[in-house]
């Protein structure tokens, strides 16, 4: 794809605005995602009874939307993003809401609403949109005196919050109080408040711990992985080591044919074990490409909104990996949550790619006046 | 690759903004930029804590594969198995080291329910090479949500190779160790079982379940196997000869009071053992309490001889039954006259008994059957201990009765270690199934003169009186019969009998007390139909001391004591 540099079409514009090497490092984790589910869900699919390439074709069906979604969602303007962000946090505590009526009840949880055939899990499309609102707000309320812009976005994080604790879904929550947290700090919370809130962080945490008894489970395990049925975890590190370097090579790993969520939650282990810690720290490092670099350019940022808004979803896109890696390598107890782009999973990848495609949006050089009337 | 783009040197104005006045832009454009600055500096501090995160979970990622040489180990149901010939679970050997317990290595056959590929197909396999295993049932378990099925435990070495051979993936070989009891039933009270998790769950086992699996040392025990097999054989014969319900036999050093034989009857294999509810199951030695009849007699006789109440030449008048507190107290053998100490022993009298008992008072039997270890549990290293049964609150009629061994009901090991105290000087000791070189102090319990006389007159029983079945020429033998009705719903039972025998000898020297105690026997032919102690139990004892005492090195006595003829009529002394 070339264009001129005098190219001014929406197209040739975008080209030569947008960050091409993070576009570039999202092809390439969607890529090694589709990668890693042919080579872990078939074992999963015929363990369940299904069509060995039930999954993978389903993933595959996703990705050209997701594509689109993500490239046609960084074409837009920050004030369009704004638009389709508070539009879409609507759409999705609507969702979210009706996941509780009529939602169907899978593993404990309530989480996947069906919708025209389609099964959606809303509390994948909250999280970017609340990304952006929320960014929106807190940057009105420093900008304009007056305008309650913290009140809205603590409100809008609170009802989010306890919707998603109803289905209930933990780990969503933890992202969801991530994102408002940072995007809080960012917007100039005073120091004795960002204490404060890392207090009430580590009390919700407990406070969880309390709560929830799969969340007992889930940390009696990990500080006694001998004690309980720390199955997974065990499974996962020994796949890491069983791959070593260069991994048994793809289809020669067995820690697929073992664990439940190989195409899901601990898929870096069928990665690790068959092409290799090389192909995991390649990984990280896209991952970390992608969220570091993504700060930096914000950094340079001038628009407030931009700032808060693409540190939002960056956080909320590097925390979900940084969950997902650590818990499949035991840095932290055993938390499900998916891998962004490199886990099975429709409703997460259109999900993140219209997050990523927002990221991409927001991260676009501008030149003087253009498009900046945030 | 440059991560970090040089920032952009000012804000620009913003045009978008020109409704407002150009005063309050430059004005917000001041807030604007304070509030980018605090923005930016605070990104840059989540940019390093990402960073940082990212960079952990690399090195982590580095540390499991390549460094890390054994990952947190196999998900195994089970640790700590020793290396090399090291069993887990320490052996018990008896006094002289003989194996009474031991564990050997197995393997247990499990399967990870997750890698199997055909459950159907793996269960055929598996039934084609062990018989014995249920094909559905086998299917059912692999088929299972569970992560582990334990599908056969115990395998032998050909059974493993055989499974080994059919390559089924997801089948795994699980190395443990298996209890073995080598005596079978001959110890299985004392020594008790484990369950399948090799967990102790009676006897020796379950009381010294922590030191058995911490300490590798055997753990030595007091039994003597020789001795056990002996009063095992004998008490067992005295059930089969008198169609008995159950049997009791106990031999114990009593100047250290070990414990060198325990055998309650009906026993049970420990390597297959019958439901936890089985009567077999019940240790009547040490759990079972009893009322022990005419061998209380000797606590009896030697309270009053220690408190000075009655001495051994004192006499007693037995001429009729007792009548007391509405009570009518009979002697099976009346001889209706006055009799002495020693007679009332002799003759097993419970009128005399009674009047003895009468004469020291309530108060001092009680203190000295306290004394004696007859009101309270012992503590013998088994989980399965008794609690004596005793009168509360304890009326004058409880101290004419427990005179001659009724409303006191006592476990036979209590019986056998208060006579051992009696006989052996004096000294109380808590009775021990440990080996012991050096037993503790004993309690004084009486007087040596007291343990002296009760030597004489146990043997005098043996010489003279219902013990005769007991002598064993060369070892003198001295004892005390007991025939004890079985209490049943408002009264005794004249047909149900414990009938008992306990003897101790040499009587010059007392070392080795002995019990037999056989409950509800029938009368035979060869007994003449008496279901006495004397006639029941006196004989097995006899049988067991005649073949235990070479046992023990002792040498026998060259003359035989014969009693002085009317040494202790009181009709002729007066």
């Amino acid at each position: 794809m070339t264009f001129g540099r005098t190219d001014t079409s929406i197209l040739g514009r975008w080209w030569w605005t947008v960050d091409r090497i993070t576009l570039a490092a999202l092809l390439l984790l969607i890529g090694i995602g589709m990668l890693l589910t042919m080579a872990a869900s078939p074992a999963v699919a015929e363990r369940i009874g299904a069509d060995s390439y039930h999954f993978v074709r389903r993933q595959f069906i996703f990705l050209p939307p997701s594509v689109m979604i993500m490239i046609g969602t960084s074409l837009l303007s920050p004030r369009h993003i704004r638009r389709l962000a508070t539009i879409g946090m609507l759409g999705a505590l609507v969702m979210l809401t009706g996941v509780l009526f009529l939602g169907a009840e899978v593993k404990g949880a309530t989480r996947w609403l069906s919708l025209a055939g389609l099964t959606v899990q809303p509390s994948e499309f909250v999280k970017p949109a609340f990304a952006v609102v929320a960014a929106w707000m807190f940057s009105s309320a420093r900008l304009e005196p007056g305008f309650p812009g913290r009140a809205i976005a603590s409100g809008l994080y609170v009802v989010t919050a306890l919707l998603l604790l109803a289905e209930p879904d933990v780990g969503q929550t933890l992202i969801i109080s991530a994102i408002w947290g940072v995007e809080f700090f960012l917007a100039g919370l005073p120091m004795i408040l960002v204490i404060g809130m890392m207090f009430m962080g580590v009390l919700g945490g407990v406070a969880a711990y309390a709560i929830f008894p799969h969340v007992q489970a889930r940390v009696a395990r990990f500080l006694d992985p001998q004690g309980g049925d720390a199955f997974q975890v065990s499974t996962a590190l020994n796949a890491f080591h069983h791959g070593g370097i260069f991994g048994t090579g793809p289809g020669e790993g067995h820690v697929k044919l073992i664990l439940p969520d190989a195409h899901t939650d601990f898929i870096m282990a069928v990665a690790a074990e068959e092409f290799g810690v090389l192909l995991c720290l390649g990984v990280v490092f896209l991952f970390a490409l992608i969220v570091v670099r993504g700060m930096a350019r914000l950094m340079s940022e001038d628009n407030l909104f931009v700032v808060l808004a693409g540190s939002g979803l960056l956080v909320q896109f590097g925390l979900q990996s940084i969950i997902n890696m650590a818990t499949t390598l035991r840095l932290m107890p055993a938390k499900g949550m998916t891998l962004p782009f490199i886990s099975y999973g429709g409703s997460s990848m259109l999900a993140l790619a219209l997050g990523m495609g927002m990221m991409l949006a927001l991260t676009r050089k501008r030149y003087g006046t253009e498009e900046l009337e945030a | 690759m440059t991560l970090f783009l040089s920032r952009r040197s000012a804000p620009e104005f913003h045009p978008s903004e020109d409704f407002q006045t150009s005063q309050a832009a430059v004005k917000l454009d001041g807030v604007k930029s304070r509030a980018l600055e605090t923005g930016r500096g605070r990104l840059l501090v989540a940019a390093l804590v990402f960073m940082a995160a990212y960079g952990g979970i690399a090195l982590r990622m580095l540390d499991v594969s390549v460094i890390e040489h054994s990952p947190d180990a196999k998900p195994a149901p089970q640790a700590s198995i020793p290396a090399g010939d090291e069993m887990a679970r320490a052996d018990i050997i008896d006094r002289n080291g003989v194996v009474l317990a031991t564990s050997l290595p197995t393997v247990s056959l499990y399967a990870r329910t997750s890698e199997l590929l055909d459950t159907q197909d793996a269960a055929e396999k598996l039934a084609s090479v062990l018989p014995d295993l249920d094909v559905d049932e086998t299917q059912a378990k692999l088929s299972s949500a569970k992560a582990f099925a334990y599908l056969r435990r115990n395998l032998t070495p050909r059974q493993e190779y055989d499974v080994n051979a059919l390559g089924i993936p997801g089948l795994y070989f699980e190395k443990g160790e298996r209890r073995v009891y080598p005596h079978g039933s001959l110890s299985a009270h004392v020594v008790g079982m484990t369950d399948i998790d090799n967990k102790g769950v009676s006897g020796i086992e379950k009381k010294f379940d922590p030191r058995l699996t911490t300490d590798h040392q055997p753990l030595r025990l007091s039994l003597d196997i020789r001795m056990q097999t002996i009063v095992r054989n004998e008490v067992a014969r005295a059930m089969s000869d008198f169609n008995a319900l159950g049997g009791v036999g106990l031999i114990m050093d009593v100047k250290t009071a070990e414990v060198l034989s325990m055998v309650s009857l009906p026993d049970f294999d420990p390597n297959d053992p019958p439901p936890a509810t089985d009567n077999s199951m019940f240790n009547r030695a040490a759990k079972g309490v009893y009322e022990m009849g005419s061998t209380f007699k000797l606590f009896n006789t030697a309270a009053a001889l220690d408190y000075g109440t009655a001495t051994p030449t004192s006499s007693y008048d037995a001429t009729q039954p007792l009548h007391i507190y509405g009570a009518v107290i009979h002697d099976d053998h009346p001889e209706k006259r006055w009799l002495s100490v020693a007679e009332i022993l002799i003759h097993s009298s419970n009128i005399g008994a009674a009047r003895m008992a009468m004469e020291m008072g309530g108060a001092n039997q009680r203190a000295f059957l306290n004394k004696v270890g007859l009101l309270s549990p012992l503590s013998i290293e088994l989980p399965e201990v008794g609690a004596p049964q005793v009168p509360n609150p304890w009326r004058e009629i409880s101290t004419v009765t427990v005179a001659f061994g009724h409303g006191l009901s006592v476990t036979p090991l209590h019986l056998i270690t208060g006579v051992s105290a009696l006989v052996n000087g004096g000294d109380y000791h808590q009775p021990t199934l440990m080996a012991t070189d050096q037993p503790p102090p004993g309690d004084r319990i009486e007087k040596t003169k007291t343990s002296q006389a009760m030597r004489d007159l146990m043997r005098d029983v043996v010489l003279s009186g219902t013990g005769k079945n007991a002598d064993v020429p060369g070892y003198d033998v001295g004892g005390k019969t007991g025939t004890a009705e079985k209490a049943v719903k408002g009264g005794y039972a004249r047909k149900s009998v414990l009938a008992s025998f306990i003897a101790d000898f040499p009587t010059s020297d007392p070392r080795y007390c002995v019990l037999v105690m056989i409950d509800e026997p029938q009368g035979t032919t060869e007994s003449h139909g008496f279901i006495t102690g004397g006639w029941v139990a006196a004989p097995a004892v006899k049988r067991i001391i005649a073949a235990i005492a070479p046992l023990t090195g002792m040498e026998p006595t060259l003359q035989s004591q014969q009693a002085p003829p009317g040494r202790h009529n009181v009709a002729q002394a007066q």
